[in-house]
């Protein structure tokens, strides 16, 4: 623990029925806060498409297609590296592992590439076994642009910048190289649970 | 550049305030003594970490104010319904020990080689590490033409008011004050808008660089303005303070 802080006292409390469940140095919102390093960059829908791609071989799925898929309903919690947690978020979107699936790529590694230029990087075990999804709804309506839409991965045991907004598609590959953040000084993995915000923590 | 922004660990350590400033009613400009500090790019940030009696802790980000090679100082808005920022504000004082860690982000920073002209849009509190741009400018001699639009409510809310007031060559200062402006006010009234960036900007012809901070409402307007007036995207920085009521 570090010194005591002279006349500092607590004075949030996390909401009810949040024990177990804000990773530390994290407090609960109830707002939804919107971080990114540029424009937010619109996408007309019939121009974007989604890829899933290793080695120059790509699956890709216009917007109508992509819309067609089987979609999962999720409620999860997200947790921003800039410390904020927001519980119960609602969302709608295609599971990762019927992506990985319909294109027939495996891993080991993802690189999210997005509009903006925007990249993240992954191990491929996170984005398969049901933790990871494209999601293109959030709480019924359709995924605002200034939170990533229209579509957004959707990776919420990690800290929210691997859930990379407006992505457009999924790498695949041998070796886990940094991604945009991650080439800032922001963790390679980022575990919230282990508070792996910055490189090295 | 990617890559170069930190290397190893950022470990946390305790620094000793040195002065704490009123900028406003509400802002606080701390500077610190900090025995190991690596040294910062114009526009990182640091965490501060604070502990109370019980071993509860809070750490929050904080825009560093002061430019590269000066004493590391951050400048702090109270909000009321916050838990670390009323303490920054209202608590600390000179002698006390704060505990932090940093610099953090390697990407809102500035270096006069980056180019320019530079455009810096600011909207309340989002003015801190476009002032440690601006001092890094004028500490490296660089001759960058800049252009400094600064949103406020009022003229009391104006950050480095004096400052900006006597601001170096080369650096043009314009306010708009968006909820209420003194008799006799000459400058802008009015939230930042595609009409008021076309009178302020610098053309995008000219491969101006912009940087944008503030609230997520302004940087957003603002931002997509730009990129509407014909900046590229990649020529326009943006660092967000979410509303969330949390710092």
């Amino acid at each position: 623990m570090g010194p005591i802080s002279r006349g500092f006292r607590r004075r949030r409390q996390d909401p009810a029925g949040s024990a177990g469940r804000v990773p530390p140095g994290q407090y609960v919102t109830k707002d939804f806060p919107v971080l990114s390093a540029g424009p937010t960059p619109p996408t007309a829908l019939d121009r974007w498409s989604f890829s899933v791609g290793r080695g120059g071989q790509q699956k890709t799925w216009s917007w109508a297609e992509f819309r067609a898929l089987p979609s999962q309903d999720v409620t999860v919690d997200i947790h921003c590296v800039t410390r904020w947690s927001k519980l119960d978020t609602a969302w709608q979107g295609v599971s990762v592992d019927m992506l990985l699936d319909l294109a027939g790529h495996d891993g080991p590694f993802a690189m999210a590439h997005c509009d903006g230029g925007y990249t993240t990087n992954l191990p491929v075990a996170d984005l398969t076994g049901g933790k990871a999804w494209v999601a293109y709804a959030y709480d019924g309506q359709p995924l605002a642009p200034e939170h990533g839409g229209p579509a957004r991965l959707l990776v919420p045991h990690l800290y929210f910048w691997k859930s990379a907004k407006w992505v457009r598609s999924l790498e695949l590959r041998d070796t886990n190289e940094p991604g945009f953040w991650e080439n800032y000084g922001y963790h390679i993995y980022g575990d919230p649970w282990r508070e792996q915000r910055y490189a090295g923590d | 550049m990617a890559g170069t922004a930190l290397r190893g660990r950022l470990t946390w350590q305790v620094a000793k305030v040195a002065a704490v400033a009123a900028e406003t009613a509400s802002v606080r400009t701390i500077t610190l003594d900090v025995p190991d500090w690596p040294g910062h790019r114009a526009g990182q940030h640091l965490d501060i970490r604070l502990t109370d009696e019980d071993g509860y802790v809070a750490e929050r980000s904080y825009s560093i104010a002061s430019a590269p090679g000066e004493p590391v100082a951050i400048t702090v808005e109270r909000l009321d319904d916050g838990e670390v920022s009323p303490y920054l504000t209202d608590e600390l004082r000179a002698g006390d020990d704060l505990e932090l860690r940093g610099p953090i982000g390697g990407y809102f920073v500035w270096e006069p080689g980056d180019g320019g002209p530079l455009l810096l849009l600011a909207g309340g509190s989002g003015i801190v590490p476009l002032r440690s741009i601006l001092r890094h400018r004028e500490r490296t001699g660089s001759t960058v033409p800049v252009r400094l639009l600064y949103s406020s409510r009022t003229l009391d809310d104006v950050i480095y008011r004096v400052e900006f007031d006597m601001a170096a060559s080369g650096v043009e200062v314009v306010h708009t004050l968006t909820r209420h402006q003194p008799p006799g006010w000459a400058g802008y009234a009015r939230r930042v808008d595609a009409a008021l960036l076309a009178e302020v900007a610098w053309p995008a012809a000219g491969t101006p660089l912009a940087y944008v901070c503030g609230p997520t409402s302004f940087v957003e307007a603002v931002s997509q303005a730009l990129v509407q007036g014909g900046y590229p995207p990649q020529r326009v920085k943006t660092e967000r303070f979410g509303a969330t009521g949390g710092t």
